[in-house]
């Protein structure tokens, strides 16, 4: 089992554009949005790191961005990381899906399509969840219902 | 035969598929979930969930409400480990304020967690044979279930859902028979719990619809991210009170039980190991409960400092992780549960297409699910 | 009448919508063949499994043998609508769940009755506040016949629940069927 920095070492070398910030209770790794895809399978092909279980992915609303979370732990090592992804347009969000890796992920994408209106590129079937077709995306901030919500 | 061409082509066609429904109102299927199967003749092709009939939004409305008030949303998500779900969020809770609880309340909170899981796997035991067609396990598990829940409202007052472990320890302190009682309950699970054994594992018949059904290989169970006794029966080792120790379980000796089978015989081995397990757990820790407060002094409103904060606990059904984003306020930013059932419950197209619609039980009971955790 | 023995009336401390229904004129002249009837349909009604959450947990810890619902006669448990009596709404009701359960109240045949059992059935319970898909209460759906609250109920509420729907079977007339303005909306 590698500790924080020797794994954070690792990934500089195979990624460049990472960044990690400081302070935080796991390792948490930022990527650019357009290259989840290839970092995320290095990151579970590499030897040294083996993160083959994807714990669970969601996604935050911070209101001027979205950020895409995924919880990666290896099951040889059982270290964990946190592999983050922003999403700066609002009005059609979009990224890679992680499926061909984790074929998990093709549920956990589904819920946040359902919850946040995120769409994923190369998903065998995204379709909503939980909710019908014609509701909006709840979990987002600026998300009303008159209706149905009773606020207190 | 003749007969048989114009059967295949006036009634099924080439290419037309034979879909049945299975629920959202079903016996067998423990709550609300739809299955979609498709058949041919009594032999499953393809089968795809749906589920969001009993989606309530617990996660917005964590948004809304203060930490201490979260607990009583946790405990209905998966209702048979309800302490074990609280005890997650609270662990959170106390980590991002750097609150230290005493000893007292990780022996008891320990002792609680298990006393949970073999009254969980009680109610899988009976639910799973009842599907079977053995009427008489759902008598037997439920009445030694009873006695657990005797000792749950002598010390919280109520028997399902409890809200008792809280943010810095525990609500109010155990009964002054918790000690006794949770004794006397273990003496008298040790001579009933052979008697399960005699009723269903050794029998002939349920070994037949039990033994190579189901087979799920252990990198399936890792691609989908099955935890849990149904991880185990593939020889996956992922119990989270071994991986990441909390509460009292470091100061204890316990085996993890893993299966090679693969089937849905070992998964069912796993759990009546487990059982007997959990047993030990609780004799190792009941006479030693060191004395002090129930609770640690906690502000009256809880404020998280902003960041993000997160924690894995060992459910009765598999790895239940807890993901909290705060901004420096009482209710969080953003909450998110990982619950177990929500993988669990995917892997069924694999390990269940090729086999016969009873078959089609079995599996669903030995995967053990709970639609309400998967719905949230 | 004494055919079978059955709890005297002032043991029913909180039944004044049946207090109501005696002094607003609900038929209460029975006789020999409605009794009959009613004793037949009072003392077998037949459940619907029908548990969406927590609430089934303790619906089929009734049915266990500490405390056995097979005495007052509803044991058999029926998987299909068109053969069951009493639909027992057990758990929350989301809005996804809307259109089936109106369907499964439709395909049982008359007499049919509805209990609601656990807060969430009764209102909404604790999803009240704040949730987006959740109905507040199943009489927004269908007619209920008796309320029983708690988080969940004990087993012995959901019998004492049980009872108050025997006693109002009894109160129901062969020549005068029960039309739907008694149900207490």
């Amino acid at each position: 089992m590698l500790n924080k920095e020797e794994i954070s070492e690792i990934i500089r070398t195979l990624v460049p554009e990472a960044v990690f910030p400081e302070g935080t209770q796991l390792l948490e790794v930022i990527v650019p949005a357009e290259k989840i895809f290839p970092i995320a399978e290095q990151l579970k092909t590499d030897s040294r790191l083996a993160f083959d279980y994807l714990i669970s992915q969601t996604a935050v609303d911070f209101v001027s961005k979205f950020t895409v979370v995924c919880h990666l732990d290896s099951t040889q090592f059982r270290h964990l990381i946190v592999l983050k992804a922003e999403l700066v347009d609002r009005e059609n969000p979009a990224i890679d899906s992680l499926t061909a890796l984790y074929p998990t992920a093709e549920f956990f994408e589904r819920e946040i399509f359902d919850l946040f209106g995120i769409r994923f590129n190369n998903h065998p079937n995204l379709k909503r969840l939980f909710l019908e077709d014609n509701y909006g995306y709840p979990l987002r901030k600026d998300f009303r219902d008159e209706v149905n919500i009773i606020e207190r | 035969m003749m007969s048989e061409e114009i059967i295949k082509d006036v009634i099924v066609g080439e290419n037309e598929d034979y879909i049945i429904n299975m629920g959202p109102q079903h016996p067998s299927t423990h709550g609300v979930l739809r299955l979609e199967v498709c058949l041919k003749g009594e032999t499953v092709k393809y089968l795809i969930p749906h589920i969001g009939y009993i989606h309530r939004g617990i996660e917005k409305m964590c948004e809304a409400i203060t930490y201490p008030q979260i607990i009583h949303l946790t405990d209905r998500m998966d209702y048979l480990s309800a302490h074990i779900n609280n005890e997650a969020v609270c662990m959170v809770v106390e980590d991002a304020m750097q609150i230290e609880v005493p000893e007292r309340v990780k022996y008891i909170r320990t002792i609680l967690d298990e006393l949970n899981r073999i009254a969980s796997h009680q109610l899988w035991w009976c639910a799973f044979g009842m599907d079977l067609g053995a009427l008489t396990s759902f008598f037997y598990g439920l009445r030694d279930r009873e006695y657990i829940l005797d000792i749950f409202e002598e010390s919280f007052g109520s028997r399902l859902l409890h809200s008792f472990v809280a943010p810095g320890g525990l609500m109010h302190d155990v009964h002054p028979n918790f000690q006794k009682r949770t004794k006397e309950f273990i003496k008298y699970f040790k001579t009933k719990l052979p008697e399960y054994d005699q009723l269903l594992t050794g029998n002939i018949i349920f070994q037949n619809r039990a033994k190579g059904i189901g087979l799920m290989s252990r990198e399936t169970a890792i691609g989908y991210g099955v935890t849990g006794p149904s991880g185990r029966g593939s020889n996956l080792a992922c119990d989270v009170r071994k991986i990441a120790p909390y509460g009292a379980y470091d100061k204890v000796q316990f085996n993890e039980i893993l299966e090679t089978g693969c089937d849905v015989f070992a998964r069912y081995q796993v759990r009546m190991a487990e059982m007997w397990e959990s047993m030990s757990i609780i004799e190792q820790l009941i006479d030693n409960i060191p004395e002090g407060e129930f609770t640690a002094k906690m502000k009256p409103i809880i404020k998280l400092p902003a960041g993000e904060y997160y924690r894995r606990v060992e459910t009765a059904r598999g790895e239940l992780s807890v993901y909290v984003v705060s901004d420096g306020n009482k209710s969080p930013y953003r909450m998110k549960f990982r619950t177990p059932n929500f993988s669990n419950l995917f892997v069924m197209n694999e390990i269940a297409s090729g086999y016969k619609i009873a078959d089609l039980i079995a599996i669903s009971g030995s995967l053990d699910l709970v639609i309400p955790d998967i719905d949230r | 009448m004494g055919i079978i023995k059955s709890m005297k009336d002032e043991d029913f401390k909180d039944s004044e919508s049946l207090e109501l229904l005696k002094t607003s004129g609900h038929n209460f002249f029975l006789t020999t063949i409605d009794d009959l009837l009613n004793w037949g349909r009072s003392n077998s009604v037949w459940p619907l499994t029908f548990a969406t959450s927590c609430c089934g947990i303790e619906m089929m810890a009734a049915g266990a043998s500490r405390h056995d619902f097979a005495r007052f006669g509803i044991e058999v448990y029926r998987a299909s609508p068109r053969q069951a009596d009493v639909i027992v709404v057990a758990g929350t009701i989301v809005h996804k769940m809307v259109p089936i359960l109106k369907r499964l109240y439709d395909q049982m045949p008359d007499p049919k009755y509805v209990i609601a059992m656990g807060a969430c059935a009764v209102s909404g319970g604790p999803f009240f506040y704040n949730s987006y898909s959740v109905v507040r209460g199943v009489d927004h759906v269908i007619p209920v016949d008796v309320y029983i609250p708690g988080c969940p109920p004990r087993p012995e509420a959901l019998l004492y629940g049980v009872m108050q729907l025997q006693r109002k079977i009894k109160g129901e007339s062969f020549t005068n069927p029960a039309d739907q303005t008694d149900r207490i909306l």
